[in-house]
């Protein structure tokens, strides 16, 4: 087990300009990085010897709108990444600005993040760029809008018609297999 | 034994894999996607136990591509809380993994806990691990009960089942309640256990045990189940590890890692039992290592009644606990405390916070975001079956349609907790 100091050593020695800030919350170092290196700082602390997150446990995405003294940008995303091996936890975050919710997606990292990063767009509205297939996870498809934005209205109530044919999906997997 | 994830490579490609078929046909003729048939799986369906729905592509029985839908049991548990009380909140977790309702309501409350520096009585700690592994008896036992149906074997469904309602009987006399059972608060459990509570608790483990063996000697070796179950649906520690499986899943692909012993919280470092471990990840392994967990959660149960301490079940911090009614009818200081409790609700001050148990499934994590008001500013709920069925479309490409309502069966969806 690597302690927050040499964790925080080697994302700041890795990628000297991504980080922005860190603390420790309840024992387990919180990391923000700048948006533009979200994919690589990922990267360096799952495949970085000494840090080896080989597990993304789970991906939160938050709306600080209405957060008191809240001075950064409107969204937040936050990653927690665990390592079987070694038995550590760190949690990374990154801000994300109201007119572009946009970050690189982390679905060529690890297995998981496809249907995480579909969640947080679905919920939320920040878009991942890269992803394969970036389409509502939780909500109906004719579904309008993003309900864990503070400003989408409680009890505001939608009417959905057609069920999903789900042939988008299909055809991209079967054209991956070689079926025409 | 332990295998470490890390060193083993993505499993070797079986002759009913897809892409080597593929290949093997292409240099004389493509494929042709006219041939295959589309079948449509669920959401309405008996063997997917829940509300989940899959697309599959056939080649003659073989499903050659699969796609997957959730949803359709969402209800916006994440949002709903965002307007309630913490303590309101707690009703709502019942309703995730309904199957082991108690073990999410002590993953919420331990995530508030953590975030406010509460102390628990160690009572309060014990009762939780009881009733936690009884929730597991029960899920565990639903998992198989219901798997081993899919698969054709009934008798072992009412073996199962006969159990989980001994079980039920005593959470129905701990809470008033079968399923949905808010038993905890933040700050302790909603009140001590009744009279007799571990001789009952003594005794189903008893019958909890005498239906495992039942049912083991009916499926370990039988022919049927063997061919239905091994080598099929096979998930490699890589691509557990990648798709962030945790719980029986993971142990069953071969990587020992149970939260109980890596991160113990609750006294688990002082009871001994053993994690069960896998060695193919196939379902025949994901089927086992729950049954053979049932049997260690018994021996937990019997641990935490033997060290049990008495006193308090309810901490009393006034920001979280009720002052006792003598003080709310007799003096001054309690009426305003029981007052301001139940208006302004439980405050934890401004930050955030994520924390991990090992629920029936896997790993079950909260992250809560407080901005020092009574409602959460946001929460979110790491389901663990949402990690499973992230990988299910992937893990029946190859297999037959049965394989996969078996897949389905042994991966254990929860639709209350996957879709939220």
């Amino acid at each position: 087990m690597a302690d927050n100091a040499a964790l925080l050593d080697i994302l700041k020695s890795a990628l000297p300009e991504a980080v922005l800030g860190s603390q420790e919350r309840f024992g387990t170092l919180e990391v923000t990085v700048e948006r533009a290196h979200w994919a690589a700082a990922v990267r360096a602390l799952r495949d970085q010897a000494p840090a080896s997150f080989n597990m993304l446990v789970d991906l939160v995405s938050v709306d600080y709108s209405l957060f008191p003294n809240h001075g950064g940008h409107r969204f937040g995303l936050i990653l927690h990444l665990k390592s079987l091996r070694l038995g550590h936890r760190l949690t990374l975050k990154c801000l994300l600005p109201e007119d572009e919710p946009q970050v690189a997606s982390l679905t060529d990292l690890y297995a998981n993040a496809n249907f995480l990063e579909r969640e947080a767009f679905d919920q939320m509205g920040i878009r991942f760029s890269g992803h394969p297939n970036l389409k509502r996870l939780l909500n109906h498809h004719e579904f309008v809008g993003h309900p864990l934005r503070k400003d989408y209205p409680l009890k505001k109530r939608q009417t959905l018609s057609a069920n999903e044919s789900l042939m988008d999906e299909m055809d991209v997997r079967l054209r991956e297999k070689g079926w025409v | 034994m332990p295998i470490d994830a890390r060193t083993l490579l993505p499993m070797a490609p079986t002759a009913q894999d897809p892409e080597t078929s593929a290949e093997g046909l292409s240099s004389h003729k493509a494929l042709d996607r006219r041939d295959l048939v589309l079948l449509n799986m669920g959401p309405s369906h008996p063997a997917t136990h829940g509300t989940l729905r899959a697309l599959l592509a056939l080649d003659g029985e073989t499903i050659v591509a699969a796609v997957t839908e959730m949803g359709y049991l969402h209800r916006g548990f994440e949002k709903d809380c965002e307007v309630h009380s913490y303590q309101q909140c707690i009703p709502y977790t019942d309703r995730l993994n309904y199957v082991s309702a108690m073990m999410n309501n002590t993953g919420f409350c331990r995530a508030v806990e953590k975030m406010m520096g509460l102390e628990v009585p160690d009572r309060a700690r014990y009762m939780r691990v009881v009733t936690s592994e009884l929730n597991r008896i029960i899920d565990h036992l639903v998992c198989a009960g219901a798997n081993l149906v899919d698969i054709g074997a009934l008798t072992n469904f009412w073996y199962s089942f006969n159990a989980r309602e001994k079980v039920y009987d005593i959470l129905e006399r701990l809470c008033g309640a079968r399923l949905t059972s808010s038993y905890m608060r933040i700050g302790g459990l909603v009140r001590d256990a009744y009279p007799g509570f571990a001789e009952d608790v003594r005794a189903v483990l008893k019958a909890v045990r005498r239906n495992v063996d039942d049912v083991e000697k009916l499926v370990t070796t039988n022919r049927i189940l063997l061919d239905r179950t091994r080598n099929l649906c096979v998930v490699s520690p890589a691509m557990a590890v990648s798709y962030g499986w945790t719980g029986p899943t993971l142990r069953a692909s071969g990587v020992d890692h149970d939260l109980r012993k890596a991160e113990p919280y609750d006294h688990y470092e002082d009871f001994k039992f053993e994690t069960v471990v896998g060695t193919t990840g196939d379902i025949y392994d994901r089927i086992f290592v729950r049954l053979y967990e049932i049997r260690e959660s018994t021996k937990i149960i019997e641990q935490a009644l033997a060290k049990m301490p008495s006193g308090p079940v309810m901490s009393d911090d006034k920001r979280v606990a009720l002052p006792p009614k003598t003080g709310t009818y007799g003096n001054i200081e309690g009426l305003m405390n029981h007052f301001k409790l139940i208006m302004n609700g439980v405050q934890p001050e401004p930050g955030e916070v994520y924390d991990a148990t090992e629920a029936a499934n896997g790993e079950l994590g909260f992250t809560i975001i407080s901005d020092g008001s009574k409602n959460p500013y946001r929460v979110k709920c790491r389901p663990p079956c949402f990690m499973n069925y992230a990988a299910f479309q992937d893990t029946i490409e190859g297999h037959m349609v049965a394989d996969a309502v078996a897949n389905l069966g042994s991966i254990n969806i929860i639709a209350g907790e996957l879709d939220r």
